[in-house]
This record gives C-alpha cells, sequence and structure tokens, in this order.
C-alpha cells in the first residue's frame, strides 16, 4: 500500500450496503473509503473485493441518498486503523470511534490496524489465574480465568446485562492490586441497555477505568462489524503495552452475526446455515481469539461476549459456532428465572475449560476440583429425578432418590441464586457446597477423596485429625 | 521439471484470501507462488488459460490488482529430515519458534523462516559403503534425532542408483550431501533433508491389514471400542463433550512411537496448554519427555483459513515420513470440521456450486483420500520394515447434529466412531463416549491380541459388559413409563450392574495422576473385580437379598475408585477390595 488517496466519481452500482466503483486502479484489498455524498455528507467504507478497474466497498452507515452521478469515492490508501491512547479511559464512543461525551478526539499515541495480528501460539501464556468473580455458579462449577474468553449464552428477557455488570463490578485476582480496565463495546443493544451499563459504571466509579464503544440499535447496522474490533484494538494496546488487566464485554454478538449475514447476503455470497455466511466461525475466531496472555508481558485480556440465543435454542448457530471457539460458556436458563432465581445460571450446560488450572491448592483450594465433580454428578441426578417424579409420583422413588430431588431444590436456592449485590469469596461458596452436599448419605460421595470429606464435610469440621 | 521461462504474473483481483492473476503462462495446478511486493505464500486452486487462482496462505488485506505473483515451480511441499520431533510448526510448516524470534508475539505476514533449521549440526552415522546399489526408501545412514528414536536417512522414493560416494561419521547439516548417488538420471547428491508434496501420499510397498490394538489407556475405549494400529478413528461431539481431553489423552498415552498432533483451527489457549503441559509429561515407557516423539501442527482458528487447510496434509505427510522408518505413528487432528469449513470457504469464494450445507461436492472424496493414508504397510526400500499410521479425527458438528455432511462422510471411511454425548458431559460423566452409539469394527481383530495378553475370557466379559449396557437403557426406558417399583429384583440388579461399570470402569478422570492411565494388565484387573462382584451380589438376590441394600455396601464406592489405584499397588489392594466385597457380602447373608 504505496500510493496516496486517489479520488472517483465513478460509482456505478449500489446495493444494500454495497458499492460499486469502476474505472479505479490500485485500490488495495481492505483499503478504508471516504465516500463523499452530493450534500456534501461525509461516509465511511471499505474495499471488500478489488479488481483491475473495479472496487466493490462496503459503506459504513446507511447507502441512502448515494448515488451514481455526484457521489465521490476518495481511496484513502489505508487499511481500517484507530489511534490508541491511554487517555481514551473513562471516555464514551460510538460505534466507529467517535466521541460520544462532547470531548474532544483524543489524540492517539498509536496507529493500529484494526484487525490486530493472530497471537502466536508459541507466545501465548497459558491463563491460570483465577478470577473470583463473587457468584458462587460461576466460581465454585465455572471459575473464569484470566485471558479467557467466556460468553454469556442468554436468550430475550433474561438478565445478562445485571450478571455482566455485576462481574465486572466482582470481578478480582485476589492478593494482587493491579492495574485493571473494562472495554465496553455494544452492538445494535437498545438506548436503556447502554445506559444500564454506563450509569451502573458511574455509579461504580468503574466508568473512570472504562472505554465504551456504543454501536445502539438505531445505528447504523454495518457499522457493527467493526465496532468489536475497534474495542479489541483499544484492548490490545491497554493490556500488552500498558500491562492493564482488561475485561471486555461484548454484547450483543447475535447482532453482530445478523450485519454479516447482511453484507453477505447483499454480496450474493453462497450462504452457509440458516443465511449465515460459510465463514462465520473464522470470522468469529478473529475476534475471540484475541483473548489471552503473553510470555513476558504483564497484562490479558479476558473477553465476556454476550450473545443471545434466537428462540433460546443453543443449537442456533451463533451461539453453536461461538461454542467451538469460546473456552466455554455461561448458559442462562428460562426455568429458573421463572423460579425466580437470579442469577439463572444452569450449571449443567455451563463449562469452564480453563477452569483446570486455575483451580487447586494455591489458587482457590485443595478440594474444589473433586466438589465441583460432585455438585455436578448430583444436581444432575436431581434433575433426572425430578422428571421421573413427575411421572411416576414421589412415592415410587428410594430414600436416596428423594434425597437428590431435595438436594437439588436447595442447590438451586442456596447455590445458584444470590443477590445483585452479593459477592462470595472462594471460599464462602465451596464451605456453602460442602453444606448442600451434606444432606446427601456420605456414601453417595464417591468423586471426592476420603481425605477432604475428612477434612470439609460439616459432619466432621471441627474434629481434630 | 524445470520451466523454460519464469512464470510471472499480475494480480487482477482480490477477494479474502483468493487473489486471481493473469498472464500466468506455465503455471501448475496446486503450484506454490509468491503474491505481491510482500511476496506472501499462495497455492494456485484453478486455472482457466492464463488465469491462476490463488488461496493465500497470510491475510491479504493491502493487497492490489497490478502487483506482481511469481511461480516457484513446486507444489506445496514439506521439507522431511532431521530436527522435526518436538517442534511445533504452523501449517505450512513454518516453525513457531523461529517465527517468534523473527516476528515478535504476533505473527506478522510475509514472514518466512526454513522449517528445519540449516545450521544445526547432526551426527551422521552411514549405513552404506560406495559401491552399493540402492533403490527408493534404503537406509543411506542414521542420526540420532531424539534418544528414543533413531532417524533413519533414507533415499527418496523415487530415486535408485549406486552409492558413488558416502561421508565418514560425523556431524553435518541437513543440506550437505551425505552421499552420492550415481542414477539413470546422472549423479546426485544426497542431503539429509528431503522435500514431499503434502497432498500426495507417500508411496508404500504393500498395505497389511491391522491386527494389534493400539493401546490409549483409556478404559472404555481400550475396553469397548478398540481401535488397531494403522486404523482410523473419528471423535465427533458437540462442544463442550470433551473432544480435545480425548485427544490429549490418546496423544499423551497412546502406545505410539511418534505423534503427530494437528491443532487445525482451535483455540490458541488450548495449543498454549499443549505447550505447556506436553513437555513436562514423562513417556511413560522411556522416561523422557513425551516431547521428544512429537511433532505438533498448530494453526488457530484465527490464522489464516488456507493454512488450515493444508495443515491436516502437512500432519500426514509427517507421519508417513517417520512410518516409511518403520515406526508407528499416530496422527491426531483437532478438528477435521475446520479443515472441512476451510474447504467450504475456498470453495464459496470460487464461486462453486455447493453440495450440501454448502459444502464442496468434493468434501467426501476428499475425506476419503485423507483417511485412506493411514495404515499399516510394508515399507518401500530392501529389508521388510514395518510401519503404521493409525488417524484419529475429531469432528465437532454444528448444533451436535451427526448428521451433518462432515460427520456422515466420516463415518463412511472409519472403522472406530465414538459418538460424544452432551448429557453425559453435563453429568461430568467423562470420558462422555455412548456406549450405545459407538461403535469399533476392530473388535474382532484385536481380541485375540486380548486374549493372549491381558487373561483369558476378555473377550466374554466384554460381551457381557456391553449387554449389561444395552438392557440398562432398556430398563429405564421402562422406568421412565411405569416407575421403578415394578421392576422384579432380578432387573434391578441389572441396573446396579450398569451403574457399577459406568462408575468403576466406564469414567476415568484425566486430570487425575493415577487415573489418566490404565494399563491393559490392570485394566483386566479392573474388570474381574466388577465381575466378582456381580458374582456376588446375584448369589446374594437369589438368596433373597435386596438390591438397594447391596448398593448401600461400602465397597462399590471403592470399586468406583479403582482407577485413582496407583498402578504398582494394585496388587496389595485390589485383593484387599476383593475380600472387604466378600466380607460384607456374608455379613449380608447373616443379617
Amino acid at each position: 500500500m504505496h500510493k496516496g488517496a486517489r479520488e472517483y466519481r465513478s460509482v456505478t452500482h449500489i446495493h444494500g450496503p454495497i458499492m460499486v466503483v469502476d474505472g479505479v486502479s490500485g485500490v488495495a484489498f481492505g483499503e478504508v473509503v471516504e465516500i463523499t455524498l452530493p450534500s456534501g455528507e461525509k461516509r465511511l467504507g471499505q474495499v471488500l473485493e478489488s479488481r483491475t478497474n473495479r472496487a466493490i466497498v462496503q459503506v459504513f452507515g446507511t447507502t441512502r441518498d448515494l448515488d451514481t452521478h455526484a457521489t465521490t469515492a476518495r481511496f484513502t490508501g489505508k487499511t481500517m486503523h484507530i489511534a490508541v491512547t491511554e487517555e481514551m479511559l473513562g471516555r464514551i464512543f460510538d460505534g466507529i470511534a467517535r466521541p460520544l461525551d462532547g470531548g474532544a478526539p483524543p489524540l492517539g499515541e498509536e496507529e493500529r490496524d484494526i484487525h490486530g495480528s493472530a497471537i502466536n501460539p508459541y507466545a501465548r501464556e497459558h491463563p491460570r489465574d483465577s478470577i473470583q468473580t463473587g457468584i458462587s455458579v460461576i466460581d465454585g462449577m465455572n471459575t473464569l480465568v484470566r485471558g479467557q474468553k467466556l460468553p454469556i449464552f442468554s436468550g430475550a428477557g433474561l438478565p445478562h446485562n445485571l450478571l455482566a455488570a455485576q462481574i465486572t463490578r466482582q470481578a478480582k485476582v485476589r492478593g494482587q492490586q493491579e492495574l485493571f480496565a473494562v472495554v465496553f463495546a455494544a452492538m445494535g443493544i437498545t438506548h436503556e441497555e447502554a445506559a444500564f451499563f454506563v450509569s451502573d459504571f458511574t455509579r461504580t466509579g468503574a466508568l473512570e477505568r472504562a472505554v465504551i464503544f456504543l454501536n445502539l440499535a438505531d445505528d447504523p447496522a454495518i457499522e457493527r462489524i467493526i465496532t468489536p474490533r475497534l474495542a479489541l484494538t483499544t484492548a490490545e494496546f491497554l493490556a500488552f503495552e500498558k500491562g492493564m488487566h482488561v475485561l471486555v464485554i461484548l454484547t450483543d454478538l447475535t447482532n453482530y452475526c445478523e450485519a454479516l449475514r447482511e453484507i453477505s447476503a447483499a454480496r450474493e455470497e453462497v450462504p452457509g446455515r440458516r443465511g449465515y455466511p460459510g465463514y462465520m466461525y473464522t470470522d468469529l475466531a478473529s475476534i475471540f481469539e484475541r483473548a489471552g496472555r503473553i510470555k513476558g508481558r504483564t497484562g490479558s485480556i479476558t473477553q465476556i461476549p454476550i450473545l443471545t440465543m434466537p428462540d433460546d435454542d443453543i443449537t442456533h448457530p451463533v451461539p453453536d459456532l461461538s461454542g467451538y471457539i469460546t473456552e466455554g460458556q455461561i448458559v442462562l436458563s428460562r426455568d429458573l428465572h421463572r423460579k425466580g432465581i437470579y442469577p439463572p445460571i444452569n450449571p449443567l450446560p455451563c463449562l469452564s475449560r480453563l477452569m483446570q488450572t486455575g483451580i487447586g491448592p494455591g489458587r482457590t483450594r485443595e478440594d474444589h476440583a473433586q466438589v465441583n465433580n460432585q455438585l455436578y454428578a448430583a444436581y444432575a441426578q436431581g434433575i433426572k429425578l425430578k422428571g421421573l417424579v413427575a411421572v411416576v409420583g414421589e412415592e415410587g422413588l428410594s430414600e436416596t432418590d428423594r434425597t437428590y430431588i431435595r438436594f437439588a431444590d436447595r442447590f438451586e436456592r442456596e447455590f445458584i441464586s444470590q443477590g445483585p449485590g452479593e459477592d462470595r469469596s472462594f471460599e464462602a461458596t465451596l464451605d456453602r457446597a460442602w453444606d448442600l452436599l451434606s444432606i446427601l448419605p456420605e456414601g453417595e460421595l464417591r468423586r471426592i477423596d476420603e481425605s477432604f470429606i475428612r477434612k470439609y464435610h460439616p459432619a466432621y469440621r471441627g474434629q481434630k485429625e | 521439471m524445470e520451466r523454460e521461462k519464469e512464470c510471472r504474473g499480475t494480480i487482477i483481483r482480490v477477494t479474502g484470501p483468493v487473489v486471481v492473476a493473469d498472464g500466468m503462462a506455465g503455471a501448475r495446478m496446486f503450484e506454490i507462488v509468491r503474491v505481491g511486493e510482500e511476496a506472501l505464500i499462495g497455492e494456485i486452486i484453478a486455472l482457466e488459460n492464463e488465469k491462476a487462482t490463488i488461496q493465500v496462505y497470510e491475510e491479504t488485506a493491502g493487497i492490489m490488482p497490478g502487483e506482481p505473483v511469481t511461480g516457484t515451480g513446486r507444489s506445496l511441499s514439506v521439507a522431511l529430515g532431521p530436527g522435526l520431533l518436538g517442534t511445533i510448526f504452523d501449517g505450512i510448516q513454518r516453525p513457531l519458534a523461529e517465527m517468534h524470534q523473527v516476528s515478535g508475539d504476533f505473527i506478522r505476514r510475509g514472514s518466512s523462516v526454513p522449517a528445519l533449521d540449516p545450521n544445526k549440526l547432526w551426527k551422521f552415522t552411514p549405513r552404506v559403503r560406495p559401491g552399493d546399489s540402492v533403490r527408493g526408501g534404503d537406509i543411506l545412514g542414521v542420526v540420532s534425532e531424539s534418544p528414543s528414536v533413531p532417524h533413519l536417512v533414507m533415499v527418496p522414493p523415487a530415486l535408485s542408483g549406486t552409492v558413488t560416494m558416502c561421508v565418514d561419521e560425523g556431524e553435518y547439516t541437513i543440506h550437505e550431501p551425505v552421499c552420492t548417488l550415481r542414477s539413470a538420471g546422472g549423479e546426485v547428491g544426497l542431503p539429509m533433508v528431503q522435500y514431499w508434496p503434502v497432498r500426495a501420499a507417500r508411496p508404500i510397498a504393500q498395505k497389511l491389514d491391522p491386527v494389534d490394538p493400539l493401546l490409549t489407556g483409556q478404559r472404555i475405549i481400550d475396553l469397548l471400542f478398540p481401535i488397531a494400529i494403522g486404523g482410523t478413528a473419528a471423535i465427533p461431539g458437540p462442544f463442550g463433550s470433551g473432544k480435545t481431553v480425548v485427544q490429549h489423552q490418546l496423544a499423551k498415552w497412546a502406545n505410539a512411537d511418534i505423534v503427530i498432533f494437528v491443532g487445525c483451527g482451535e483455540r490458541g489457549n488450548e495449543m498454549a496448554d499443549v505447550l505447556a503441559e506436553f513437555p513436562r509429561l514423562e513417556d511413560p515407557r522411556t522416561g523422557l519427555p513425551l516431547l521428544n516423539r512429537m511433532v505438533l501442527i498448530a494453526n488457530t482458528s484465527n490464522m489464516p483459513v488456507a493454512a488450515r487447510e493444508a495443515s491436516v496434509y502437512t500432519g500426514m505427510t509427517l507421519a508417513e515420513y517417520y512410518r516409511d522408518m518403520g515406526y508407528k505413528v499416530a496422527l491426531m487432528a483437532d478438528s477435521t470440521s475446520r479443515w472441512a469449513e476451510a474447504m467450504r470457504e475456498i470453495s464459496g469464494r470460487l464461486e462453486e456450486m455447493p453440495g450440501e450445507e454448502g459444502y464442496p461436492a468434493y468434501l467426501g472424496s476428499r475425506l476419503a483420500d485423507f483417511y485412506e493414508r493411514a495404515g499399516r504397510v510394508r515399507t518401500i526400500g530392501t529389508g521388510e520394515r514395518e510401519g503404521s499410521v493409525s488417524v484419529i479425527g475429531a469432528v465437532s458438528p454444528p448444533g451436535g447434529d451427526f448428521s451433518e455432511p462432515v460427520t456422515q462422510n466420516t463415518l463412511r471411511i472409519v472403522k472406530v466412531f465414538w459418538a460424544l454425548d452432551s448429557d453425559l458431559a453435563y453429568r461430568r460423566h467423562f470420558p462422555a463416549i455412548n456406549w450405545l452409539s459407538s461403535y469399533s469394527l476392530y473388535t474382532g481383530v484385536v481380541n485375540r491380541w486380548w486374549n493372549e495378553n491381558a487373561g483369558p475370557g476378555w473377550e466374554g466379559m466384554k460381551s457381557e459388559i456391553m449387554t449389561i449396557l444395552q438392557k440398562e437403557n432398556e430398563l429405564e426406558e421402562m422406568v421412565k413409563l411405569v416407575g421403578p417399583e415394578v421392576l422384579p429384583e432380578r432387573d434391578r440388579l441389572t441396573l446396579l450392574e450398569a451403574e457399577v461399570i459406568r462408575e468403576s470402569i466406564l469414567m476415568q478422570y484425566a486430570f487425575h495422576p493415577d487415573d489418566t492411565y490404565t494399563s491393559p494388565r490392570k485394566l483386566y484387573r479392573m474388570v474381574e473385580m466388577v465381575f466378582s462382584f456381580f458374582a456376588l451380589a446375584r448369589g446374594a438376590v437369589s438368596s433373597g437379598a435386596l438390591t438397594e441394600t447391596i448398593r448401600s455396601l461400602p465397597v462399590k464406592s471403592r470399586l468406583a475408585r479403582m482407577g485413582t489405584v496407583p498402578e504398582n499397588t494394585i496388587d496389595t489392594v485390589f485383593p484387599g477390595i476383593e475380600s472387604q466385597m466378600r466380607e460384607e457380602f456374608a455379613s449380608l447373608g447373616r443379617s
């Protein structure tokens, strides 16, 4: 990319978010285009396909009022960049990084390509510092680790925002006082939802340490394609240049994927499942894989993407492809929500793939892994038996079976359920788990070593060994 | 082979990873080209007159029409020679550690690093003398690549002739000729390194039938759904069902001489885990670091899609090369679905007519070509060498739906199917291999080995276990309709037996130091223990004991923990459990 800017007035086709410019030369793939409308209004675009005489440009914003006569396209000779600086902390931007808070655009310390580069797997540090979110069902059963990408799979009307705000507020690595920052990227969420986050950040003082990018529901859908990339480029700068531990919240990925589908359809590409483009996996990976840690650098990027599953369907392409890339998932359940349980996290389909390395002696507690295992097995058994009760009634079950059902009920009310302001330590969570497990006959605790039972089981607590 | 003039064209179109260049007269299909001013690596995937369609193995942003494209005259090849073991490569065999030195923490495009260190000296011991006549596959000499694996330097497959020079024992770089051959085409110097195009299978003398099991130390696999040495297996499962853990377990514990692990389009942090963990692992057989007999290929999901497509072929070619030396090689590909998706993505950019779910129509034949390169073989070259490549491919079906094209096309080829089940995973029953829908076509083949090496009655016990598990499924269906009350005591006992099988044998905790690997001897003893329990329980029930009482015997939870008993103490611990079992049943009779 060596040429400077060139300007053309030869727009020949406009179709959906796509504009075709003919008679061009030397246009690079991925180059940024400044479009000037007949009215003098300016918009941005990006080259999706470049041919000898023709450039196919994706227009950010809408293509309304563009024409094939007077509209000019100025090819800037640059790919999409963002000027990043520490000064961005505390600021609010729109989906393409223009200030929304009335302030002047910050003076960048560095210009960075928003697409970033893949971290060499060899340079990656394997994440192992567990984050205490203060939420039992996450900390106890799906521990989050610094450098992880752990999405929240939610549904319309479920309290994912409340949960994300609680995690942001309470998340800490214990025993460490370090620089942290929050990067928040909204894609197609409503004003109300965005206002909730901004006011929560303001109330708790997190705003000073946050960079906020807002592409709201009434903003152009196409801009959603770049919003998460701006956010992650900023996060990479803060994490790997400034040594901060950055928590990135991306919401709502489903809206992002809709935008991807819209562009793909406008380009008349061969559609994959449910009309989403075949490269959606690769595209999502280019977002999610920007989480992590790098050897020899202090900072980290932890991602909590939020996505709403259309019709609560976990096999829908958006949650499905995400689940294959992210390191686990936190799944919200409408059933638990209806029962009035907050956070309505159903632990059974949840998973944290990095949990094993983040828990255990010296990190959380020695019994953590086995207690977690036992909780899963016992709750799954309780749920299975509840299904049976619906058919045959309680009388048909053995005493042990009935204990499992009691366990499952109390587990939901006492372990999963907690207040939006309640912050439980790892120990409090594990002790609570032991209290519940002690409902079951000791012989049922087959997933826990006897030495741990003697040490932590309430029946033995306080006894000399 | 050489072209008369250099093949040099100009880019006329760029769209994502696909570039079209004109003026490429003389270019060949699958030739490697250098694209643009930055000389990015690309491969020709279609030709139309002088127009070549190229898939580029690196990010193409910033590339524009008018930039040059230069042919290299060779197809995508890998370097084969000492130095492969213990190295981690990307999908087109660039060593990631060296890339890190050259381009830093992030992979910058256009970085070019030789696959094998050209300056490193290897101690070469010749095995031929001038005057010897040799042909493709014959051994020229030996290099001690890693303490456990002598690296045989072989005559490249297509060559034969008379040795005219051979160096003395000493240290040489991989590019110095160690022998000179007079062949039909004249004198050729043979260095330790040779090149092979990844998309072509290396020649073999003969394919042999599989006979022995590939021991994995994973109980449900070795016992119920074994894979044979030289066999093929697929592990499909929805996300979170433990595909990657199973693949890692097999890479760590399978009794192969060489393990090639291809991380194809998977997570960066997972590869970091492999990189952090595998060097610390000991080879259970030699006590040396496990990494000494492994090659890792990491093309994470955010690395260029075309290199992802190439990575499985790169892995397979390395596997075949070690098989040529007479080794047992295991190749793990995680995940073949990402490879298929890479094919779909490229196919879409080429605007090809799509087949099922947008996958190209040639998906099935590509998968078949790949898996067919596995097998136990007699290698080419003088002397009867026998080697094998066993392939284990993970499949990631969208939504866990096994009817999708990649799973179905894979099942048509592979002989072993380990179906992972999200319900089992939700219950934290790992490995979450569903015993009802999985199968192995090698069961009959490997029974002989087990009967001879583990102990008598293996086959009988195994089929009884399957019968009990089948029966459990039928009974559970019934319980769902009518409740457990109506079951006769005999059936309740079957349910208990199935529970013991699941808890004591099938469930295995990969992160427990002793449970993670079970030797054939221990597995046999565990199965025996479970059958002793069944015999006692059946006796007790027929003389009037209730299944519910047997279920609450303390020995049941000791059986469930058999897997965690260290290998070297089973001879003292297991008899202890057995006598406890007898006592508890005896007291049952008394009460």
